[in-house]
């Protein structure tokens, strides 16, 4: 899919502030931002607004594009590596609507984009902000759901509770039990949630030349990670990191190194495997051509 | 061949027709008017206002009206519309002493200085569906007032009480320190009295009440009298700091339940009545009351009871008032996870049969795993 596929472009609504936030919310979140990125990997708390679409929707990273949008940039958004799920279409939409700014599918196109549960397959490049939307920022809270503690955890770098989750799994299923939301340590430091993206794209965390930012609207805390800022994540000497691998390419670009969402063909069993990153899986087919 | 999912844009707007519709309902039956639903509907209005945390019925019933009369769809508009507002400035604390009265009760006394005043309520009703109102009802007459037409203030029953000394009182923390605005900056915990009462404000009806409800029933009982609840109308009063003195701004309608607890006192303290304090927008009486119980359930640390039932845990408790975030979130589950429900195929496919090939995928050395 490429923009020319995309409905008529939608109308910009000139009841609303530029970005829809007003300039001293924008400045409010502008300032977490700064302080997020000067403390990697640190959950910076910040007045989430309500935002004109629901909690868990993206709220946060909506509120994260729109304190750093401007006139120039060109916005891609994408949920589940597709640019044409509906909510990936909303938000995109309402960015539209509330900015006109320049939309594209293409992620080298991109100066912005914003995710949810998905870093693009192409490596990203200096300059571009990769905007994650997160629904639990607190990568301790199903261990321990009182934030006073998990707090205080934090803060002496005491990660104990995390890593003896890890090694229960290894004990009960001989592996880590964890596929997306893997927990990752940055910079040596914070112990930090990467959002629900699957394990598979840890790897590309790190070292990224592009900005990363996370938002959590509902959850009110905004974090980041540098550029070129090591992001490891966890595990031990003898059962290191790995990623999932499929057996069989893309069916339709022929992929063999790219996530693969399953899709149903028929009530036998059939199924088949393709590209979960629209924009890659196109790129490689028209290249083909 | 596959097609991957596409016509994401046309689908929204195609519902967006589709919600029109199912809206308005049968063109052939009357449109409701902003003005019907505020004046007949009005307790959805206050509810709306009171958890939208804005004051401003015209607006509610516009949020009911393009809700379809969903309560937690109708705040969430309003409250998104709140967001854009700017701060024009604080009012004055609301003096309820001075409310002009439509309703006033106290569970704690017969009678009583300004006494027992019904006012509109549903409580004594018998609850038997009115078929009149089927048919154009005719509005009875109004009673004749039996008081004289203003009574002036009416003292509050926890005031009297405390020239006993029978009952806490709240003094202002030292310097009087502005409480801060939840709107403007997130709740941390633990959280001051001042924060979970804005928190509780606002919080889903719904909630408090099965909350309040918990510590009637054993978790967290404390005994509570519903000392005084009183409706009417109290008068807004801004201090513009470029004027220096005070200017009222009007009138709006709240419930305050003032809930009086039992207190075994303490080494240091006699024993004395504590309290629980709800207020609400508009007529909402059952959100004053459980909200008083919750108040008074959140204060046991501070009072030296043991903490070990939900409606006293702060963080459970004002973490999971808002119906916003509640609602949002639950119901994110709908959009897609085709990414994380593949990854969990993968682990679940690779726990089941750790010598078979699970269908298309393999470890990371290329063995079947």
């Amino acid at each position: 899919m490429n923009v020319s596929d995309l409905p008529a472009p939608v109308e910009r609504d000139a009841n609303f502030n530029f970005a829809y936030l007003d300039e001293r919310t924008k400045r409010m979140i502008r300032r977490a931002i700064l302080k997020a990125v000067s403390i990697p990997g640190y959950q910076v708390p910040f007045g989430s607004r309500e935002m004109p679409l629901p909690y868990g929707w993206g709220t946060g990273g909506i509120q994260v594009t729109a304190s750093i949008i401007g006139p120039s940039d060109v916005l891609k958004v994408i949920d589940q590596g597709a640019d044409d799920t509906v909510n990936a279409v909303n938000i995109r939409r309402f960015f539209q609507r509330t900015t006109a700014v320049e939309v594209t599918t293409r992620t080298t196109d991109a100066t912005i984009i914003q995710t949810r549960h998905r870093i693009p397959e192409t490596p990203l490049a200096a300059g571009q902000v990769l905007v994650y939307q997160v629904p639990l920022p607190e990568p301790l809270q199903k261990l321990e759901p009182r934030e006073v503690e998990t707090r205080s955890m934090h803060g002496l770098a005491e990660y104990g509770l995390m890593h003896v989750k890890l090694y229960e799994d290894i004990a009960r299923f001989g592996h880590i039990a964890t596929t997306y939301d893997y927990p990752v340590m940055v910079d040596g430091r914070y112990l930090m949630a990467p959002s629900p993206i699957p394990k598979f794209d840890n790897p590309k965390m790190h070292m990224c030349p592009a900005l990363q930012l996370f938002g959590a609207g509902r959850e009110k805390r905004i974090y980041a990670v540098p550029p070129w800022t090591k992001v490891e994540s966890l595990a031990f000497d003898d059962h290191p990191f790995e990623v999932q691998r499929w057996s069989q390419p893309c069916a339709m670009c022929g992929d063999t190194g790219s996530f693969l969402d399953e899709v149903i063909t028929d009530d036998a069993g059939g199924r088949m495997f393709v590209c979960s990153d629209t924009d890659h899986c196109l790129a490689r087919r028209t290249a083909d051509e | 061949m596959y097609v991957a999912v596409k016509g994401g844009e046309r689908a929204i707007l195609n519902s967006y027709a589709l919600l029109d519709q199912a809206r308005r309902g049968d063109p052939a039956v009357p449109e409701l008017s902003l003005e019907q639903i505020r004046h007949q509907l009005r307790l959805s209005v206050d509810r709306v206002m009171c958890e939208g945390s804005i004051y401003d019925p015209e607006l509610a019933a516009l949020a009911i009206k393009q809700a379809a009369g969903d309560m937690v769809e109708a705040i969430f508009l309003l409250r998104a519309y709140r967001a854009t507002l700017p701060r024009l400035g604080y009012s004055l604390p609301l003096e309820t002493a001075d409310m002009k009265l439509w309703r006033r009760v106290s569970a704690t006394f017969k009678d009583l200085p300004g006494g027992q005043v019904l006012g509109p309520t549903y409580d004594y009703t018998q609850r038997l569906l009115d078929f009149s109102l089927a048919a154009a009802g005719e509005v009875a007459a109004s009673p004749e007032a039996e008081v004289a037409a203003d009574p002036g203030p009416v003292p509050r029953v926890v005031d009297l009480l405390n020239h006993e000394g029978l009952i806490e009182t709240h003094e202002p923390s030292p310097g009087d320190p502005d409480p801060r605005d939840l709107t403007r900056e997130p709740i941390s915990f633990p959280a001051d009295r001042a924060t979970w009462m804005q928190n509780l404000a606002r919080g889903d009806e719904g909630f408090l009440l099965a909350m309040g409800y918990s510590t009637q029933r054993g978790y967290a009982n404390s005994h509570p009298f519903a000392g005084e609840i009183r409706y009417g109308t109290a008068e807004l009063v801004l201090e513009p700091e470029e004027l220096g003195f005070a200017i009222s701004i009007g009138d709006i309608e709240v419930t305050e339940c003032q809930m009086v607890n039992q207190f075994g006192g303490s080494k240091s303290q006699p024993p004395q009545f504590t309290r629980g304090y709800g207020l609400a927008f508009g007529a909402s009486e059952r959100k004053a009351m459980a909200m008083s119980l919750v108040d008074r359930a959140l204060r046991a640390d501070e009072l030296g009871e043991a903490v070990n039932a939900p409606a006293q845990m702060q963080e459970f408790v004002l973490s999971h008032t808002d119906n916003l975030e509640a609602s949002g979130f639950v119901q994110h589950l709908k959009l897609p996870h085709y990414v994380d429900f593949q990854s969990e195929l993968e682990l679940v496919r690779r726990m089941r049969a750790p010598k078979a090939a699970a269908p298309g995928v393999r470890g990371r050395n290329g063995e079947a795993a």
